[in-house]
């Protein structure tokens, strides 16, 4: 069984995701950084393919993108950096990227490739549900990967309702008006949006992101979804870390206890 | 009309355009989608644009034929005038549709990227003429090489906020524009200014610019006892004003469209923003189109000396066009198309931009039968690029 359908059968409150950007701050440190998320006692580890032109991202994940590209990252070096991957990490495992470097890669290889080495779901900002219908969602289905859509205060309850039925794994709440790190804070304004999400009644587990970045902000969060995704606030930790280990397993502690 | 060059249902040419966007623009791009063809097919659209482009914009543009350098080519050229439009070239046609579109829409405040600044200062001014809030992204590199742009879009009452990341030229100022849309999705309108960008951004502004060719057919009529020349000549960045300059002529086959992209210092030179010659299929600011990129999908920082061929893409309408070939692209290097923005202003006392040079240049690589009619879209005026003209100073 998928281990994002594994995870949400089991845990269905406080679900914590992580992203970070492959290859930042250094070249090599993407699996240690998915090996010390795992300890800390996150859910899922959502891993950022970096891109040259992220449209939806803020500048702290702009910066790492550029910082990763920089090193040396591709996706041809993120695979080759997850080949044993499982070896050594269990939880769900999740590729977010934009859609041109897959596409470059070749879309049937990478799924193929993402089945191989364990990965589980997938987050393609920039790849809207109709393209996904008409050229992917079989592709995805066969190798057994998730698909991951985006909702935002703007869409409607008709589309909510049709990203529902053609999502699997979870849906991915983007908390307000934003491209990601613009926000600190919860407003009432957005616990309004959570709340009329959360009497839908989807199907999908629902994870808010953008704007989450302490203790405060998860509980909140997890209050009116299943959980919640930290994006730029960890990449700002890591950018400083001396120590990656021992800062990931304090912040993660942190946000979650 | 326009079978073969037609905009499908799902806002592609051919394998080219889609809407590849965050699900956060979704609505946006939904309502422009829905709406567009119903607004821009309304009279109270229709009137409004019409009289704008004639009494603001001052149009129809002139369909000159330059005799010193028909007679030095061996050809009968015409330049279809667009440096004559208000703010000094064809931009205005598409800011001036999409500000009243926008309006329609009820929208309250407009946002735009600009790469020479000529798309910016089109939007300030209409945004000035209209009374909206305008704000225009521009990388910081085309902030210092096109300062008095700058200054005319301050003067007109718009913000303009550098984009710092990348090369610091339209792609990036592009990537910020989107990103503040996605801020800022309601109440603002967000006025691309080329042929690019996710459906129906593409066609949009084709059909905007598609005036061009629309008065290139009748004066043509006029002077030539024909609506067809042989051949029409356009530079292509993005490539909106060869869209609008090829536009009623797609369905025609003998009419040649000529696209001139700029090589740069060479095509191999990796100095270069010919797309048709260097770009592989890829997605760029929403649209699957021909995309300067690495191999792993990484897009390539391009170059020209005229920031606004500087793009590392093409509209998906052009990559379509290079694909069924249709249209026949050349690629101008920056040397060239400075001698050439020259030489115009020696033969014909009109100084181009130096976009425009590029398809100025194209008559140098070309083959053509004597006494071709032919058409050179003059799509702006030079005065933007007399510091560039200066610090190179071969004149």
């Amino acid at each position: 069984m998928n281990r994002i359908d594994q995870l949400f059968q089991k845990k269905k409150e406080r679900v914590l995701s992580i992203y970070f950007t492959a290859g930042f701050p250094k070249l090599e440190d993407t699996l240690p950084i998915m090996e010390s998320i795992e300890a800390a006692g996150a859910d899922i580890i959502e891993i950022g393919v970096p891109y040259s032109d992220p449209i939806a991202d803020g500048p702290t994940i702009q910066d790492s993108n550029m910082i990763a590209l920089n090193n040396g990252m591709s996706l041809k070096k993120l695979f080759e950096q997850l080949q044993d991957m499982r070896k050594t990490v269990s939880i769900p495992v999740v590729l977010m990227g934009y859609l041109n470097p897959i596409i470059q890669y070749g879309m049937e290889n990478f799924c193929k490739k993402c089945q191989e080495l364990g990965i589980d779901g997938l987050i393609l900002p920039d790849l809207p549900m109709q393209q996904y219908l008409d050229e992917y969602k079989e592709l995805f289905n066969q190798y057994g990967l998730r698909n991951t859509f985006l909702i935002s205060p703007q869409t409607s309850e008709k589309r909510i309702r049709e990203i529902d039925e053609h999502s699997n794994g979870f849906i991915y709440m983007v908390s307000a008006h934003s491209i990601t790190g613009a926000r600190t804070g919860i407003s009432e304004e957005q616990i309004a949006y959570f709340q009329r999400v959360q009497s839908m009644g989807l199907k999908n587990p629902r994870l808010i992101g953008f704007g989450i970045s302490d203790a405060g902000t998860f509980y909140k969060a997890s209050l009116y979804g299943n959980g919640a995704i930290i994006g730029s606030a960890f990449i700002k930790k890591i950018k400083e870390s001396k120590d990656l280990k021992a800062d990931i397993l304090a912040y993660i502690r942190s946000v979650i206890s | 009309m326009n079978d073969m060059i037609r905009v499908d249902e799902k806002g592609f040419y051919g394998k080219f355009g889609g809407a590849y966007i965050p699900e956060m623009l979704h609505p946006n791009i939904e309502e422009l989608r829905d709406n567009y063809e119903q607004i821009m097919a309304s009279e109270a659209f229709q009137k409004e644009f019409r009289s704008l482009l004639k009494d603001y914009v001052g149009r129809p543009t002139p369909l000159y034929l330059a005799s010193r350098l028909s007679e030095k080519y061996g050809a009968k050229i015409y330049l279809k005038r667009e440096d004559l439009c208000h703010t000094g070239a064809h931009k205005v046609n598409n800011t001036v549709g999409q500000i009243i579109m926008a309006k329609m829409l009820g929208k309250k405040r407009i946002i735009a990227e600009t790469g020479a600044g000529q798309h910016g200062v089109a939007t300030a001014t209409v945004c000035a003429l209209m009374g909206m809030d305008c704000t225009v992204y521009m990388g910081a590199l085309d902030i210092q090489r096109q300062r008095p742009n700058v200054e005319r879009m301050k003067i007109l009452g718009a913000k303009v906020v550098p984009a710092t990341s990348g090369s610091q030229t339209l792609k990036d100022a592009t990537n910020e524009a989107m990103r503040q849309w996605i801020n800022n999705p309601v109440d603002t309108h967000y006025i691309i200014g080329s042929v690019v960008g996710p459906h129906p951004y593409p066609e949009m502004v084709a059909r905007f610019q598609s005036v061009i060719s629309e008065e290139m057919k009748w004066q043509l009529l006029e002077k030539e006892g024909r609506e067809n020349p042989d051949l029409v000549i356009a530079c292509v960045g993005g490539g909106s004003n060869a869209a609008g300059a090829f536009y009623h002529y797609y369905n025609s086959p003998e009419v040649r469209l000529i696209a001139a992209e700029a090589a740069g210092l060479g095509v191999s030179s990796g100095k270069s923003a010919a797309t048709t010659a260097l770009g592989t299929p890829g997605i760029l600011h929403g649209s699957k189109t021909l995309l300067m990129q690495t191999e792993d999908g990484q897009v390539v920082e391009p170059h020209s000396i005229s920031a606004g061929l500087d793009y590392p893409g093409i509209g998906p309408v052009h990559a379509h066009l290079f694909d069924i070939g249709r249209g026949e692209f050349v690629a101008v290097e920056d040397e060239d198309a400075m001698k050439a923005g020259i030489e115009l202003s020696r033969l014909e006392g009109i100084i181009p931009a130096i976009e425009t040079a590029h398809a100025l240049h194209a008559l140098n690589m070309i083959e053509y039968q004597k006494d071709a009619v032919i058409v050179i879209n003059l799509s702006g005026r030079g005065d933007k690029d007399l510091d560039t003209y200066i610090k190179w100073g071969g004149y």
